[in-house]
């Protein structure tokens, strides 16, 4: 990506847009339940509350535990600059960036859970162990998913990927790219703590992942958490975007409009989601996400018998 | 230039070791001498091999003198001057540490033949490297083995310790065997055990390069600790003093992986089938090791099954680096070679620093069980910092170096499955998936490690009185943490040392274009991520100046009477890490519930035992012991016996001669 307004308005987006996407998800879930809900922009005030509170921290914690939610919210900003937002390229794409992207997200992950641990409650450990593990199965649906888009480009790099997209009608590879959205649907709820994986409602300490690892968090930190989440949730969004909506390369105004009723699209399907099933018991989360893998290896071997690498 | 440097290294090494000797009984004595020659010989050592990595080209000398069926030739190429680098940089830094280390066992264990020990071994290391003679390359592997099985049965008085040497010992000897057989083999084809012999008679056909290839993978795999041949190394490495470790861990078995590439430069064009069994043992080893690693309740067995883990990364390299040769891929092939040497040299640096780290502890708590400590962040600030530079740096991610070479790998097996096609495609898009699934893991065990041991609050007396290590314990762990991030920041500079090793090992003549166009963006999001997080952390600073800031107990939902041992410890955090591999790892559960209404007792224990020593090897073992025993019958006792054997091998050499001589 080239040129200042391109990444200014990339930017803009990354940092304004990821606060909105809870909202629709709480709107859509309530207007499935027949509620009136939170308002759309309740997430912005959240933030600035907790920004302008004090904070608490445990007694048996270290510079880890304010780290965490430091290193957590940069490594998903940094991600999320090189993931293609409302372009067909972001600012820092490079060739091989869907690694970093990856191992972006996993720094955050490291981050968030050395946090949890430092504050010596058993209930943060737990949380921590569960995100570990069902960090650790989602990185191979993570990256068959991104195999099958990357494969047809000859690179692992989001700019060729998405350019090389078949956006015909009826090409060949439409249903591996069918999977490969499918997938990394999976890995967008599981990264970002969505039902059937995690309740983000939930509020029982005992059944939480995501929330019982910040539980000690507040003010700033909390802000810089909440936040984060939301951000992750555009960064990951962005990838499963690209795949279903034809964001032009070039970006511009049309990419923009694009981008933002794609992403509507995925956080109006996340609340559907969210409304209609119950999370699953946690030994069948490894299940749910080892099948994704499966499914989308399922989608490369489909590739390798067209002939297509 | 760099030849006589190196070479002079050795000399250093082996009359420090020799001094460190020779001083007798005043131990502190003998160990500064032998630290100081230690680090001088790795100076000379680092000096020759960055020296030779920036001039290019190989350097050969041959001594006036002759082994017993060789010759005494060393040279230095690009191959070797990068192992030389890794041997030296790991082996300086792990000399200091040691020297801090050793003086706490003054005055109960002569500490003059381990520093020398120490210096015999970074020195035999340097001859396998320079060695351009078949004889010579075996001699100072033997010299290398032996020299650390003395370091590894240091604390001797230990039966495990003793154990865990004497299966150090006949692995490696056995896995020697085959490295004769190899090189009897290529001696024949070739008709000379001169590497220039090797090279110059060309690749060996008719099925000799895929036998010399299988022995080379089982001689040099059992060093490099591949699965299944890594039994001895979750044994070895803990029972080895902390630096010793570091030393074995970091540099040592990668002589398997120096062993393995310089034998392929001798096999020629590889089939396709030897880069997908390097990604097959790369992917069980990677994969298998991380979770054996998670399984640990000792902190040095959890970091040397993590060196199997990372030997499976180095295969994968090795691996998509074959497949790309096999077809012609030039570029495939460079990144998968160049991942895997600078993950060579990236692991030996953060495990280096991670044992040097785990030593630390051991040292200030005299505990390795990861559930008895707990909260040393705060006794041991800057052991606790490189640690987590460590770990972080081990598990793949940015800014620190293991996910520059994992990148690499990354890179190159995509590349490989768009461009190679067929079977090598296939095999290439394998390492994918293989290498998301084991960094996954990693970033699960080392959250633990580091958690469970550094953060959270002290799980024993031992722990709670804790102190940081001194200062020549302190400052390598320090280097060695800032060489991590310096490789992470700027791998372009550091994938440029990499880069000659791996066009030799490619047989490239140069440099694929555009491949390493991507590094400098490496350091850019490198930057602004540190920048990124430096922000925000004034951000906060800036917020709460002016807000309320307290410190307060933990929330303990609601429960007022938690005490440290509520903390969750290692073994409940891997649980749901590993109970969807049970079965893959033959885990054996102890469960005695609860039951009643007043329950007395309950008890759950949880074992997983190596797979591979107790399924795999044990019984081939048996095997072939018993059909030795079968042999049994010829060795009857009764001397009559035995000169009917004498008669009758006569007679059939006799009849052999006449028939050879008989036109």
């Amino acid at each position: 990506m080239n040129g200042i307004l391109p990444v200014a308005a990339h930017v803009a987006l990354l940092v304004l847009l990821p606060p909105l996407l809870p909202g629709v998800i709480g709107k859509t879930k309530a207007l499935v339940a027949g509620r009136r809900g939170p308002p759309l922009l309740q997430t912005y005030r959240d933030i600035g509350k907790l920004l302008r509170k004090g904070a608490v921290y445990g007694r048996p914690t270290t510079w880890v535990f304010r780290a965490g939610p430091l290193v957590a919210l940069a490594a998903t900003f940094v991600a999320g600059l090189i993931v293609p937002l409302a372009a067909g390229s972001g600012p820092l794409d490079f060739a091989g960036d869907v690694v970093a992207f990856a191992a972006l997200l996993g720094l955050g992950r490291f981050f968030t859970m050395a946090a949890a641990l430092d504050t010596a409650s058993s209930f943060e450990g737990m949380g921590a162990s569960r995100e570990a593990a069902f960090g650790a199965f989602v990185e191979p649906g993570l990256f068959l998913a991104l195999t099958i888009v990357c494969i047809p480009a000859g690179s692992a790099t989001f700019a060729r990927a998405w350019a090389a997209l078949p956006w015909t009608v009826w090409s060949p590879t439409w249903p591996v790219v069918l999977i490969a959205a499918v997938v990394l649907g999976v890995v967008l709820l599981a990264e970002n703590s969505r039902i059937p994986v995690d309740d983000p409602a939930t509020h029982l300490e005992l059944t939480m992942i995501h929330e019982v690892m910040v539980l000690d968090h507040s003010g700033p930190d909390l802000a810089f958490i909440t936040y984060g989440a939301a951000l992750k949730l555009l960064v990951v969004a962005a990838l499963l975007v690209h795949l279903v909506v034809p964001v032009p390369a070039e970006g511009g105004w049309a990419g923009v409009l694009w981008f933002l009723a794609g992403t509507a699209a995925v956080a109006v399907v996340i609340g559907v989601v969210e409304s209609t099933n119950a999370r699953l018991r946690l030994q069948r989360v490894p299940g749910f996400l080892i099948g994704a893998a499966a499914l989308a290896a399922v989608g490369v071997a489909v590739l390798v018998a067209q002939g297509q690498p | 230039m760099s030849l006589v440097l190196a070479t002079l290294g050795i000399g250093v090494l082996l009359a420090s070791a020799l001094a460190a000797v020779a001083v007798g009984r005043r131990e502190i004595l003998a160990l500064r001498l032998g630290t100081a020659g230690a680090v001088a010989g790795s100076v000379l050592g680092g000096a020759a091999a960055v020296e030779q990595l920036l001039r290019g080209g190989a350097t050969l000398a041959r001594a006036p003198w002759r082994l017993p069926l060789g010759t005494v030739t060393v040279g230095l190429d690009p191959l070797s001057a990068f192992f030389l680098l890794c041997i030296a940089v790991v082996g300086g830094l792990a000399a200091v540490y040691g020297a801090g280390y050793l003086r706490g066992y003054a005055g109960q264990r002569r500490l003059g033949p381990a520093a020398a020990f120490y210096n015999l071994l970074v020195a035999a290391m340097i001859g396998v490297v320079l060695a351009r003679d078949g004889v010579l390359f075996l001699l100072a592997w033997e010299v290398m083995t032996v020299a650390s099985f003395f370091l590894v049965t240091f604390e001797d008085d230990r039966e495990s310790v003793r154990r865990a040497g004497l299966t150090y010992l006949i692995a490696s000897q056995l896995g020697v065997i085959a490295l004769f057989v190899l090189f009897a083999l290529l001696r024949a084809h070739a008709g000379s055990f001169a590497f220039a012999g090797l090279l110059a008679a060309g690749a060996p056909g008719g099925g000799l390069a895929d036998v010399a290839f299988l022995l080379a993978l089982v001689g040099f795999g059992t060093k490099a600790g591949f699965w299944p041949v890594h039994v001895w190394l979750p044994d070895a490495h803990p029972a080895a003093p902390s630096h010793v470790s570091a030393l074995m861990s970091g540099v040592m078995i990668k002589m398997g992986i120096y062993g393995l590439l310089r034998t392929l430069t001798f096999l020629g064009a590889p089939p396709l089938w030897w880069g997908a069994t390097l990604v097959g043992i790369g992917i069980v080893s990677g994969v298998i090791g991380v979770l054996y690693a998670l399984a640990q309740h000792d902190l040095k067995r959890l970091l040397a099954y993590h060196s199997v883990e990372n030997i499976g990364i180095i295969a994968l390299g090795l691996g998509v680096g074959l497949l790309g040769q096999s077809r012609g891929e030039a570029t495939v092939a460079f990144l998968g070679y160049a991942g895997a040497l600078l993950h060579v040299l990236n692991h030996g640096l953060f495990k280096g620093l991670l044992f040097e780290g785990a030593g630390s502890v051991l040292h200030a708590t005299g505990e390795r069980a990861i559930d008895r400590l707990g909260g040393l962040g705060r006794s041991m600030p800057v052991t606790a910092l490189t640690f987590l530079a460590g770990a972080v740096a081990i598990s793949g991610l940015p800014p620190f170096n293991g996910f520059v070479s994992e990148w690499l790998i990354f890179v190159g097996a995509f590349r490989g499955g768009a461009f190679l096609g067929g079977g090598a495609g296939v095999a290439a898009l394998a390492v994918i998936p293989a290498l998301a699934l084991i960094g996954g893991l990693a970033v699960a065990c080392f959250v633990k490690v580091y958690g469970v041991v550094f953060l959270g609050v002290a799980r024993s007396d031992a722990a709670a009185s804790a102190h940081e290590a001194g200062a020549a314990m302190r400052w390598p762990m320090v280097a060695g943490a800032a060489l991590c991030l310096a490789i992470g920041v700027l791998p372009a500079t550091f994938v440029g040392l990499a880069a000659p090793a791996a066009l030799q090992a490619a047989a490239l003549a140069a440099e694929p274009l555009g491949v390493l166009g991507a590094l400098p963006a490496i350091t850019r999001v490198a930057l602004i991520l540190l920048a990124a997080a430096a922000a925000l952390a004034l951000l906060r600073a800036a917020l709460l100046r002016r807000a309320a800031v307290r410190v307060a107990p933990t929330w303990g939902c609601g429960y007022p009477a938690a005490t440290p041992r509520m903390q969750y410890t290692a073994a409940s955090f891997a649980e749901p890490v590993l109970a969807p591999f049970a079965s893959l790892l033959h885990t054996t559960v102890v469960d005695e519930r609860p039951a009643g209404y007043f329950p007395r007792t309950a008890r759950h224990e949880e074992h997983v035992g190596d797979m591979a020593g107790e399924r795999l090897l044990v019984p081939a073992v048996r095997r072939v012991l018993d059909a030795a025993g079968r042999l049994r019958v010829l060795q009857a006792g009764r001397i009559q016996l035995y000169l009917a054997y004498v008669l009758a091998t006569l007679l059939v050499l006799l009849v052999w001669q006449v028939a050879a001589v008989a036109p």
